[in-house]
């Protein structure tokens, strides 16, 4: 990959929308270039709109980001977004929907060569003349992974991408993540209230959670996850953490009383 | 061009069964056309109505090969459909442009769509006397009664349909990079393509009415003035000729505009 993967810091980051309702607050974080952090809380508690501050899609009232220790102002083409639903255009097929990522003064020829190349490394080699329509959710959201990566960006921001999938789906979207993360080495922010899709991709956690009566969240805890990918899903170590991350999202662990194994 | 190589890709052997349901769907088109026909040349046969009243089907063929003898039928026919052309153009450009700013940008939509919705309440004759005291009686007021025609159907169908384009696929387009006029041309537009094209027929539709009306009320040439002359001088004939004429003029316009939206659908 060419570009190279790059930092993000959030400096006081404070989000207050036109109607008044404080989203995020006092939000300070350093990310790694390289490192894949997942940002967790319950929903509603503002983690899409912290991606959208990052992606440049608006402008945080308060505080500053920077990529790559430069600060955001406006769409940023260091950054790739990929969107909870696939939001592909339906009248292109899959290769002219991917091709919409290519950064500007791309060639044509390469240009179909890189979209070529990155359907064929998200698994859609034959379906690049597929319309939208004509494949399924997860081959769908493969297509806009892609169009993040032909992008080669800095950070790639993850904005709950597999929530939509089924469950099966989803574990092979993680792996693949997992797989492309490591081979172009980027940057990953990944939005996602599956704490078991954190634990299972994140080199860092970041809990996300309101203090009341102090409206807006801010960063509750961060959790190193100091395992190297691929990980087991059956890891014993990853159980503790996730019965934690649980316990701090208000799932805590059931009373002995209902324990039925011996 | 990517859509309609997949097309020739997948398609190769579906392309001989469309073929034939198009030829099918072009015949059941037909079908009524021909029973008129038959019905109106029994009922000049079977002698329900004067002559004058309903000529037969040969009698209006003759008054075409009179038309044509005297070199009157295409000099009608040319000079409305270029009425109706520049017209079109005019009316349905403007229509594009403002139905854009209107559609797209909150402010504009603000200050000009209520009174240009005030001004599509006037019926299109009411025009036609000050456009007459305007721009005298040459072709300056049928050519922009066409367009005030033309460009009420276009307006409004791409001002709604700007207006709704899907916002997560706006937000996806400005993500990737696009805004102003590459977000429009490459998002927006193509999103809103199937209405702005239905908006170009209706308006393509009410130019050939506004058509009519205009050339009704003082001209010396088009098929208007040919149905309102052929009313005076009591030539059926020609009268029934007239609303066959518009009536094919109109479908092959709207046809060859069809076509179009379907090129440039598979373009995209």
């Amino acid at each position: 990959m060419a570009a190279t993967a790059a930092g993000v810091g959030l400096r006081g980051i404070g989000h207050t929308f036109g109607n008044g309702h404080t989203v995020l607050r006092d939000i300070e974080l350093d990310i790694l270039p390289g490192e894949l952090v997942a940002i967790l809380g319950p929903s509603g508690c503002g983690k899409s709109t912290l991606l959208k501050l990052v992606a440049g899609l608006e402008t945080p009232t308060a505080g500053e980001v920077l990529v790559d220790g430069r600060a955001v102002r406006g769409i940023d083409d260091r950054c790739a977004v990929v969107f909870q639903e696939p939001r592909l255009l339906p009248w292109r097929d899959l290769a002219g929907n991917v091709a919409l990522g290519l950064p500007k003064g791309v060639g044509r020829g390469s240009g179909r060569q890189i979209v070529g190349h990155w359907l064929d490394v998200v698994g859609l080699e034959g379906f690049h003349r597929h319309r939208p329509r004509q494949v399924s959710g997860g081959m769908a959201q493969r297509a806009a992974l892609a169009r993040a990566l032909v992008r080669e960006p800095g950070v790639l921001l993850l904005d709950e991408p597999f929530a939509a999938l089924d469950a099966l789906t989803r574990l092979r979207m993680q792996d693949l993540l997992a797989e492309v993360q490591r081979g172009a080495g980027t940057t990953v922010l990944l939005v996602t209230h599956d704490v078991d899709e954190a634990l299972h991709l994140a080199d860092r956690v970041v809990l996300l959670d309101t203090q009341p009566p102090v409206a807006g969240a801010t960063v509750a805890t961060v959790l190193d996850v100091p395992w190297l990918r691929p990980r087991d899903r059956a890891y014993p170590e990853l159980a503790v953490l996730r019965a934690d991350l649980l316990e701090r999202l208000g799932v805590p662990r059931p009373t002995p009383a209902e324990e039925t194994t011996p | 061009m990517t859509g309609r190589a997949a097309l020739g890709a997948s398609g190769a052997s579906r392309s001989g069964g469309r073929r034939s349901a198009r030829l099918g769907r072009l015949a059941a088109g037909l079908v009524v056309p021909l029973i008129a026909l038959a019905a109106w040349q029994a009922a000049a046969g079977a002698g329900v109505f004067t002559p004058s009243q309903l000529p037969a089907p040969s009698a209006v063929l003759a008054a075409v090969a009179e038309l044509v003898r005297r070199g009157e039928l295409w000099q009608h026919v040319a000079i409305s459909g270029q009425r109706v052309l520049l017209g079109f153009a005019a009316g349905a450009s403007v229509g594009l442009v403002s139905g854009a700013a209107v559609g797209l940008y909150a402010p504009v939509r603000a200050l000009l769509a209520p009174s240009i919705a005030a001004l599509r309440a006037v019926p299109s004759l009411a025009w036609v006397p000050l456009l007459v005291l305007w721009l005298g009686i040459a072709e300056g007021p049928k050519i922009v009664l066409v367009a005030i025609g033309a460009f009420f159907p276009v307006y409004t169908t791409v001002s709604a349909a700007l207006a709704h384009v899907d916002p997560h696929l706006v937000e996806a387009g400005r993500a990737y990079g696009l805004r102003g006029l590459g977000l429009l041309t490459r998002i927006q537009l193509p999103y809103a393509a199937p209405a702005v094209f239905a908006g170009l027929r209706l308006g393509l539709a009410q130019g050939w009415l506004f058509l009519v009306a205009a050339e009704l009320i003082a001209s010396s040439m088009g098929l208007g003035f040919l149905l309102i002359d052929s009313q005076n001088t009591g030539r059926t004939d020609i009268l029934l000729l007239s609303i066959l004429l518009l009536a094919l003029l109109g479908k092959t316009a709207d046809a060859l505009l069809g076509l179009l939206s379907r090129f440039l659908a598979g373009a995209t």
